[in-house]
């Protein structure tokens, strides 16, 4: 397992956002956290990241216990996340941008580096016509794929995703997803946090449902996408 | 009112309200950073400055002595006293965050909070100064250093080492020496500063935490190391900026910074909060129309053409002159 994760609980003052969620991410897959808004999906992620302080539970990425470590500390031992809303930093043009994903790394002028911008140029060609742009005069969909290729720029060995596809147009949505599963079988492990079910469980090779902070289903991707219950209640009955 | 002084002393007003304006613009930059990445009026920052006006004061008459310096030994003097300047400021500086911030930050304590403590901090450090006498007097030393502790409460003069001299003349008006020294550091010291903000690592990492702190340290970035370098910076700024006020001003006072830190204030508000060439706009700007104003009006209507300025800019852009915050200034 790359991140384990066990009975973790987070707290918001007194209301409890995440309550004893267990879950394991294997290195090399597509894992996916799907369910309802206010589920605690992006708390999870948050709390993987080390933004929010962890009431309970431990969280190991590659065995080691990294509960307490500052966020800086775990983008450098290869935890990279794309935040909710884009997060994109509006001021900066999109290599500004790129070269805030790279923050930690200290090979700025390395082959190795305009390789990765190069990569990143490969799936987001739009990013490549728009490098001087500031990103805050970008449209939505280019903004996510900033945000994502941002998060590249880490050479993360493991990919947060928090809601990917969030307020974009149908073809987009497909292109995304599409450009995640090309992410992950080149070799970043990627977990995926989505409202967009039926496109979430279609990529995924585990997936959970979070209700109400809690885990109240687990399976293969294939196997949630299958089942009624699940349908009903997350992919408006037809996928 | 006297529009004939105004005039006939026009450009001899403008380059001293330069001169102030550059000091006030230096000092508006530590409030405009430590704002733009914490929402937060570091009001302690006026000692900051104050503490550089008395490591210059004693730097210059620990070196000057009794003798009479010239040429390369003037410069040497200068070099040490904005040397020492920015070692004191930049050391308060980084106590302060360390001291009155961090713990309440940590805690995740309301600005107002963080406000009450640098209120606090400030008298504080103002006080101690205030009372050094006494407190070298704690330590036996109050006979030794007699030259630097001495006279506590009232205003301390330094040796003049730049001379006072007429370096050129616009027509019929004296351009001095010390305003132009004043004027191109303090813009020298802009540029760089901004530039270090725009290109280098450390400057990424503050430009990013002031736009969105939450992502920035998705991306690694470490914000305690950020807001650390933000009072630094700040701190050396101060340190530039009381080494220069004390070249112009030559006399010093444990409450010095008071005024200083209100105006300074007053011209990162006026030029943007949050923005720093802001500052720079705010303070040479408000320099200048505060000395044509004391020249129109009397030397006591200087504060009141300050503030009136300050209401009158902001009733028209609530956002200051050029409004954009530190996060948002473009490469």
């Amino acid at each position: 397992m790359l991140l384990e994760v066990e009975g973790l609980c987070v707290n918001y003052g007194h209301i409890e956002a995440i309550r004893d969620i267990s879950f394991g991410v294997e290195e090399g897959t597509i894992a996916t956290l799907i369910g309802a808004n206010g589920a605690g999906k992006t708390t999870t992620l948050k709390t993987l990241s080390g933004l929010r302080k962890v009431r309970a539970g431990t969280v190991k990425f590659e065995g080691k216990d990294i509960t307490a470590l500052p966020p800086y500390e775990r983008v450098k031992l290869g935890i990279s996340q794309s935040p909710e809303g884009r997060g994109i930093f509006p001021g900066m043009t999109v290599t500004e941008n790129l070269d805030m994903g790279a923050y930690v790394r200290t090979d700025r002028k390395s082959a190795a580096y305009r390789e990765d911008v190069e990569r990143v140029f490969t799936l987001f060609p739009r990013m490549e016509e728009r490098r001087t742009q500031v990103a805050g005069t970008m449209s939505g969909g280019e903004q996510q794929m900033l945000a994502i290729g941002r998060a590249l720029m880490a050479r993360p060995r493991l990919l947060l995703l928090d809601e990917p596809s969030m307020g974009l147009a149908p073809m987009l949505i497909q292109q995304i997803f599409g450009i995640i599963t090309e992410i992950n079988q080149q070799g970043t492990t990627v977990l995926l946090v989505e409202q967009n079910a039926a496109q979430a469980l279609k990529r995924a090779h585990t997936a959970h449902i979070l209700e109400t902070g809690e885990i109240v289903r687990s399976g293969t991707g294939a196997e949630l996408a299958g089942d009624d219950s699940v349908k009903a209640a997350y992919l408006g009955g037809d996928v | 009112m006297n529009f004939s002084f105004l005039f006939n002393n026009f450009a001899e007003l403008t380059v001293t309200g330069l001169a102030f304006g550059a000091v006030y613009a230096l000092i508006a930059l530590g409030y405009t950073m430590v704002y733009g990445v914490l929402q937060l009026i570091n009001f302690a920052h006026s000692e900051v400055f104050m503490y550089g006006t008395f490591a210059t004061l004693w730097m210059t008459i620990t070196l000057v002595g009794s003798g009479n310096p010239g040429g390369l030994q003037t410069f040497g003097i200068m070099a040490a006293a904005l040397l020492a300047a920015m070692v004191v400021s930049g050391a308060i500086a980084l106590m302060l965050e360390k001291f009155a911030y961090r713990p309440l930050i940590k805690r995740n304590a309301p600005r107002l909070i963080a406000l009450i403590s640098a209120i606090g901090a400030s008298f504080v450090l103002a006080e101690l100064m205030g009372v050094r006498d006494d407190v070298a007097g704690w330590f036996g030393l109050r006979e030794t250093l007699d030259d630097y502790v001495g006279g506590a409460r009232v205003n301390q003069s330094m040796p003049n080492i730049v001379q006072n001299r007429t370096l050129f003349a616009i027509g019929e008006y004296n351009i001095r020496m010390v305003d132009v020294i004043v004027i191109l550091s303090a813009i020298l010291m802009m540029v760089g500063l901004d530039q270090f903000v725009r290109r280098s690592k450390t400057g990424r990492g503050i430009r990013a935490t002031a736009q969105d702190p939450e992502t920035a340290a998705l991306m690694g970035v470490n914000s305690t190391r950020v807001i650390q370098m933000t009072f630094l910076l700040g701190g050396l700024m101060a340190g530039v900026a009381a080494f220069l006020y004390m070249l112009k001003i030559e006399t010093t006072k444990f409450d010095v910074g008071f005024l200083l830190g209100i105006k300074a204030f007053t011209a990162a508000v006026l030029g943007g909060i949050g923005n720093l060439r802001g500052a720079l706009v705010g303070g040479l700007v408000l320099g200048v129309v505060e000395n044509w104003g004391s020249a129109l009006f009397g030397g006591e209507w200087r504060h009141v053409v300050a503030f009136v300025l300050l209401v009158v800019i902001l009733l028209f852009r609530p956002t200051g002159i050029l409004g954009e915050s530190l996060g948002k200034a473009r490469t």
